[in-house]
């Protein structure tokens, strides 16, 4: 079955505008670059108030202010700084909504291999759901490495080890040199991009070619390639998280870093393969996905949520008991000046889930599913934010129309690409050898 | 209490599940079924109450995590606080992230033990019982179905079960 009326019409829909609010995005962004200290005020419109993947965005209007800016006579030093760190804001925001939307299509990549190398039977009926999922790996991937060229060619400053002003200064950063600079950040980004982007390529041509196979040669071409993938993905995922999210604050580190950025990523795939499963269920396609499916989902939507809140406590606790002054002053930032994120987002990630999905049956129901998928979606966006955010804009945070515009742009640009993939092949990998044990799957 | 039962023998689980949904269709009372292992769907095949044992363990985990906090903090906040690593413990709140994995091992231990205690009682099993099975052969790959007889026709009840695939049907007056 193809996929069609739905994906395509919002693709139509959706594709203009987001274009075009990539366009404003950016454009608000080099405003910020001129000297005045102007607050983005854009005007958001959800046009579509169906359902959230009909999200429709457009920016209207933005208007500089320089009320921080006139200040700045008094105290130029401490101005400078807020300007640097308003300056900042918007690309955070960006990078932020950026990586959440990329960290969803990479986590249901290797969800995917873990399903295909795992050789799992109740999966399949859901492969081409994700593979529509990670359709957005290639754009979002691609994103980042812009955002991240465009970091590494000052245009911001969301990298202080970026700014040779910055290094000359600190001797701590002068030591991380060999590894944390920008040719070789980019290359290394490039080698993770391209990596990812060939496996992905060749597992879904593979698994489109086993559609018209006579015998299951390609079914084992892609368990390997599914195997090589996570081994290559576990290194390059560990390192992609230090260098895209922990070296935003050079002086910071943590051992478990890869692991937890990776629980956040895992727990959000699967929540996303759920929600796309259910709509697309409830749409009437995916005929054979049965509760037993949704269930499933939902116990590794409640296992991951688990797992990310011990990785979370496991890095918070060891930090807050040994107190150690260059370590703790990561969550000093955080629990002063982000009281509110940090706390929510533990609440969000892990009370709701827990007491949500802990019964059998709930984990059933669809309503249930939803309610708990955007409860972990909106939490594990917090979570990157407070992961970032902290480092790039200090305390003058807000989630204001910088943040959610760029958001809803991402969410527009991710459901865009996403749906359009589903349409792109039969939403049953009809030839798989397990697709008839997945079909009958029942708990 | 004179009660006759019937013993049916089966070698396979999916003929098992088959015949449990045949006997039932034919109204007659399975009192019980030895298997050497958990057979999948066999308790809603044969009707039975999905388990509460779910629920006690939410309710004894809940209980193994308040004992945790009002041990720990009786233990190191009222009866004899120190300065660990400069975390003096004179409130419960600021110490809470010392107290996390605590809290979290009682919930489990409680849960799982109180949990196995509960099972085995309602299972009425304890050390060194004598075994219930009444076929050793159910212990290896055999399975056993154990039917009342009742007011049916013993006669008809055997030939039904041997149509059902059974491969030995015995006749047991208690």
């Amino acid at each position: 079955m193809i996929v069609g009326a739905i994906g395509l019409v919002y693709a139509f829909m959706a594709a203009p505008d987001t274009i075009e609010d990539v366009k404003e995005m950016l454009a608000d962004d080099s405003h910020q670059d001129s000297e005045e200290d102007a607050v983005l005020e854009n005007d958001i419109h959800l046009a579509n108030p169906e359902h959230v993947e009909g999200d429709h965005l457009i920016a209207e209007e933005n208007e500089g202010a320089g009320a921080h800016a006139e200040d700045a006579a008094h105290d130029n030093e401490h101005y400078e700084h807020l300007l640097h760190q308003l300056q900042n804001k918007p690309w955070a925001a960006v990078y932020v909504a950026a990586f959440f939307f990329f960290m969803i299509a990479l986590g249901t990549l290797a969800f995917y291999a873990i399903q295909q190398a795992a050789q799992a039977g109740w999966s399949p009926v859901l492969f081409r759901v994700m593979d529509g999922i990670t359709a957005y790996l290639l754009p979002g991937s691609i994103i980042m490495f812009i955002l991240l060229a465009l970091s590494g060619m000052h245009l911001n400053h969301l990298f202080i080890w970026m700014d040779p002003e910055v290094v000359a200064h600190d001797e701590l950063i002068q030591n991380k040199t060999a590894y944390l600079n920008v040719p070789f950040l980019l290359i290394r980004a490039a080698i993770y991009i391209a990596g990812w982007n060939i496996f992905r390529y060749l597992m879904r041509r593979n698994s489109l070619r086993l559609d018209e196979a006579t015998d299951d040669r390609l079914h084992k071409t892609n368990f390997k390639l599914a195997a090589g993938f996570l081994v290559f993905f576990l290194i390059s995922e560990s390192m992609m998280s230090w260098d895209w999210i922990m070296s935003i604050d050079p002086h910071w580190f943590s051992t478990l870093f890869g692991w937890y950025v990776f629980s956040s990523m895992i727990v959000s795939a699967v929540t996303m393969i759920a929600l796309v499963t259910i709509y697309l269920k409830s749409r009437g396609y995916l005929e054979y996905v049965n509760d037993s499916h949704i269930h499933d989902l939902a116990k590794f939507m409640f296992g991951f949520s688990i797992f990310w809140t011990y990785l979370w406590f496991s890095q918070f606790m060891l930090i807050w008991y040994s107190n150690i002054p260059e370590e703790v002053t990561y969550f000093i930032t955080r629990i002063e000046d982000y009281t509110l994120p940090f706390f929510g987002m533990v609440v969000m990630n892990f009370v709701f889930p827990v007491l949500l999905l802990m019964n059998s049956d709930y984990k059933r129901l669809n309503l249930f599913v939803i309610m708990a998928g955007i409860i972990i979606l909106c939490g594990h966006y917090l979570d990157i934010f407070v992961m970032i955010m902290p480092s790039a804009v200090g305390e003058s945070w807000f989630i204001g129309i910088p943040e959610i515009s760029a958001l809803l742009m991402f969410t527009g640009l991710f459901v865009f690409i996403v749906f359009s993939g589903l349409t792109k092949a039969p939403l049953l990998p009809k030839r798989n050898p397990f697709i008839k044990e997945s079909k009958h799957f029942h708990y | 209490m004179a009660s006759k039962v019937i013993h049916a023998i089966y070698t396979d689980d999916d003929l098992l599940l088959q015949a449990v949904k045949q006997v039932r269709d034919a109204r007659y009372n399975i009192a019980e079924i030895y298997t050497p292992f958990p057979v999948h769907g066999l308790d809603k095949a044969m009707g039975l109450e999905s388990t509460r044992l779910a629920i006690a363990s939410f309710i004894y985990g809940l209980i193994g995590f308040a004992v945790a906090i009002i041990m720990m903090n009786y233990m190191m906040i009222e009866d004899w606080p120190q300065d660990i690593g400069g975390k003096p413990s004179f409130s419960f709140i600021q110490n809470s992230p010392a107290f996390v994995p605590i809290i979290f091992e009682l919930t489990v231990f409680f849960a799982a033990h109180l949990m196995v205690i509960t099972f085995y009682m309602r299972s009425k099993l304890w050390p060194f019982k004598t075994a219930e099975n009444p076929d050793v052969r159910t212990t290896d790959d055999h399975f056993l179905m154990e039917i009342d007889v009742s007011n049916h026709n013993v006669e008809e009840l055997s030939k039904f079960l041997y149509n059902t695939g059974a491969l030995e049907i015995k006749l047991i007056e208690n």
